[in-house]
């Protein structure tokens, strides 16, 4: 089961170290991870996407909740939530007919070309993780990807429900 | 008026000073030489100079399990602190409060590969409670104080501080403050049981019928063994100790049942295996005390206490947990209990008894002693226990010799037993040992030790001597790393592959030549005297070196792959 938490921990030197060593010494996955500080400076907020089944999302949850760094930790794909991931890739655009499938393939998933060389375009795609993966699929069936970016996943649960001191 | 300044150097002194520090367990080096310097102008807190830093930790560690204060290290950067880092990973997994000092290049070299500079924040990370970097002076002394608080509450362990050079030299000056009521918005540690927690416990135990209560080392880091005792009593149950747990309850209770696990008795196994309600207080159902997983106890309903959430259903699912101090939260059960006018099924409780005392009565753990014939290990811990009256402090060393000392020694009182039960770190047994006699230079204190295992901190002996740290070695000397070669006997057809000590050197002549006195046992017939002998020596350092039968095994022993009840209880002989 994929899984995305949600972190929020003391903005220090050392604080995201803390976290992936925790990951790769107990060997949790990790398929994403992204960190930033919030609007409060003093506080980052990591985003995770993991999988596990639910004795190991247990023990991840416990865990990070240990660190001493760490100040809460919650789950968002258990409840509802707003999920999102930003993709930037490198398209080869050869000729008309190519130009033409990329920019139609861009425009159905709400895409928007960013740059253009003289045979390649670059687009960029905001959307849930799914969203990209099936963008990427579809897009390497037309033409050749000659490279991609991911932002990985960050989420925000929906409604009164706040992640937060 | 101008306010006072300090040097970093100063700061560290004065803090530690805040935190009541007697001793600083440590060896110098460039990077830390304004620290030692510091030290000598100052008396309030004594250095105890080892001859490694790696026993400069496990000496800060037996100092802390004897006497619950926190222990101090303190390490030049690079080899000095890598030196530390088995010690630290011994208290880490053992959860013993421990600050280390570590020295680091200047904060102008740091990346750079400069001379002795390691990373030792980035090396300890998995093996530490938490780490702090320094990089403002006057951050010290409050770093300092959330070192300690972080290292003695909630679940102890090490922290580690890491002091650039330049912030401890004389040029550069702060004032100093220090907050010593500490609050991190982060970390709170004291955590009271959820009362509905404690309803469910407290039920599932009035309705138990073979109740069994599995305590361990959370007990004696929580000094609760008053309290631990006063709910055995009030619940009539058995009680069996982990390895880190002895003391917990005194080992000739009567409603104690011994040591469970691996080479635990049979009655505390066969107990656990057999219980319908296990109340686990302090424990992490640890590999070396379930078996297979699998087969763990499964007609029992669990109740797990503990004040670290991970411990809790990590390998064994826990029916009722109950996040919590232990203290706090046995004293809420036994509110709850007497709120409920605990009853327990007298009927239920006397059959249950009686199938222990059934258990009990096949004597697991025993041993043969032929007159004549070589010395049995277990015999030696018999006759140490006899000599002290069981009031010693025994630390102990890795192997063969520890189960000995777990099984044979019952310990009357908590911090007695002192041994690395976790990480089973061989060396750690001598200096563990000095640090208990340096804090109780009146008690027998007692280092058991093996042939392989004294030899991994045997340049103590040194340090012994220039702090007549009068601690009694008994090395229990099979010519060989016994454990390993139990092993090799029962399942690499008795293949002994790098067991065996071909060039040990002559043990007593070593002692003297360090100083301290020797005394070497051949024959049954010397054990007793010779042995009362040694503690009868006052302020010197004897060294006591047994030869005993390399033949003898520790039983009884799990089955691999077994229930928890599955024990060889000789050789070739199944319980
Ligand atoms: C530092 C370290 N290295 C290796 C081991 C593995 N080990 C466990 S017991 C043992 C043998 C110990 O020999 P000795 O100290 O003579 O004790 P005995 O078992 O003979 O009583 C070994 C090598 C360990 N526990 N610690
Ligand atoms: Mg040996």
């Amino acid at each position: 089961m994929r899984h995305i938490l949600a972190i929020l921990l003391e903005n220090e030197p050392g604080a995201l170290s803390r976290i992936v060593g925790l990951f790769s010494q107990r060997a949790f996955n990790i398929e994403s991870l992204t960190v930033a500080p919030t609007d409060d400076g003093s506080l980052s907020r990591i985003t995770i996407a993991t999988i596990g089944d639910d004795k190991v999302l247990e023990q991840i949850v416990k865990q990070v909740n240990k660190l001493v760094d760490v100040i809460k930790i919650s789950e968002l794909t258990d409840r509802k939530h707003v999920e999102r991931e930003l993709l930037l890739v490198k398209v080869a655009a050869m000729n008309d007919k190519s130009r033409t499938e990329v920019k139609r393939i861009s425009d159905i998933f709400r895409g928007s070309i960013v740059d253009i060389g003289k045979q390649i375009y670059t687009i960029e795609l905001t959307g849930s993780s799914d969203k990209l993966n099936a963008f990427i699929e579809t897009l390497s069936n037309e033409t050749e990807i000659i490279e991609s970016a991911r932002s990985g996943c960050v989420g925000i649960a929906r409604g009164e429900k706040a992640l937060r001191v | 008026m101008t306010t006072k300044l300090f040097t970093g150097a100063e700061m560290v002194v004065k803090a530690l000073s805040a935190m009541k520090v007697k001793y600083i367990f440590g060896y110098p080096g460039g990077s830390v030489l304004d620290l030692y310097d510091a030290i000598f102008q100052q008396d309030e807190i004594e250095h105890i100079l080892v001859r490694h830093e790696q026993a400069a930790t496990h000496m800060a560690d037996g100092y802390t399990r004897a006497t619950g204060e926190v222990g101090v290290v303190l390490a030049t950067s690079g080899p000095g602190a890598t030196n530390c880092v088995t010690g630290i990973a011994t208290a880490y997994m053992d959860s013993i409060p421990m600050v280390v000092l570590a020295g680091q290049v200047p904060t102008t070299l740091i990346g750079n590969d400069a001379f002795q500079e390691t990373d030792i924040v980035g090396c300890t990370r998995p093996i530490i409670k938490h780490s702090f970097n320094c990089r403002d002076l006057a951050e010290i002394p409050n770093i300092i104080a959330k070192a300690f608080y972080i290292a003695s509450t909630g679940r102890p362990g090490p922290v580690v501080v890491e002091l650039p050079k330049d912030l401890l030299i004389p040029q550069n000056k702060a004032p100093f403050s220090i907050e010593t009521n500490v609050k991190i918005r982060s970390y709170n540690p004291n955590i009271k049981g959820h009362p509905k927690q404690i309803r469910k416990a407290a039920k599932t135990i009035n309705e138990a019928k073979k109740l069994v209560i599995y305590s361990g080392g959370g007990i004696v880091l929580a000094d609760a063994s008053e309290l631990l005792t006063k709910l055995v009593e009030t619940l009539k149950a058995p009680i069996t100790n982990t390895l880190m747990g002895l003391g917990g309850i005194s080992g000739v209770h009567k409603n104690f049942v011994g040591m469970l696990g691996m080479h635990g008795s049979l009655e505390a196994n066969k107990t656990m295996a057999n219980a319908d309600v296990i109340l686990a207080l302090g424990v992490r159902f640890d590999d070396r005390v379930t078996n297979n997983v699998e087969k763990f106890c499964p007609n029992a309903t669990i109740i797990h206490v503990d004040i670290d959430p991970t411990s809790i259903s990590k390998t064994i699912n826990a029916h009722i947990p109950v996040v919590g101090l232990v203290d706090v939260v046995m004293q809420q059960l036994l509110d709850e209990l007497s709120t409920i006018n605990y009853s327990p099924n007298k009927e239920a409780l006397k059959e249950w008894w009686q199938q222990i005392h059934l258990w009990r009565d096949m004597r697991s753990v025993s041993y043969k002693q032929v007159e004549g014939e070589k010395i049995k290990p277990q015999r030696v811990v018999e006759a140490m226990y006899r000599i002290t009256k069981g009031e010693a402090y025994v630390a102990s060393d890795v192997g063969q010799h520890q189960m000995f000392a777990a099984q044979y020694y019952p310990f009357a009182k908590p911090r007695q037993w002192i041994n690395s039960g976790g990480a089973g770190t061989m060396g750690f047994g001598l200096p563990a040992a000095m640090g208990t006699k340096l804090a109780f230079p009146d008690k027998h204190v007692i280092c058991i030790t093996g042939d392989g295992s004294i030899q991994m901190n045997i340049q103590e002996l040194s340090t012994c001597k220039q702090y007549n740290l009068s601690v009694v070695i008994i090395t229990l000397n099979n010519r060989s790393l016994g454990m390993v070669r139990q092993w090799q006997d029962m399942v690499y057809d008795g293949r002994h592959s790098s067991s065996y000590m071909e060039s040990l050197p002559n043990f007593t002549k070593l002692a003297e030549a360090y100083g301290h006195i020797g005394i070497k046992i051949d024959t049954l017939d010397e054990l007793d005297s010779k042995l009362e002998q040694a503690f009868n020596i006052k302020n010197k350092l004897v060294f006591v070196d047994v030869l005993v039968d390399e033949k003898e095994h520790v039983y009884p022993m799990h089955i691999r792959q077994g229930g928890i009840d599955d024990m060889w209880i000789a050789k070739g002989v199944k319980a």
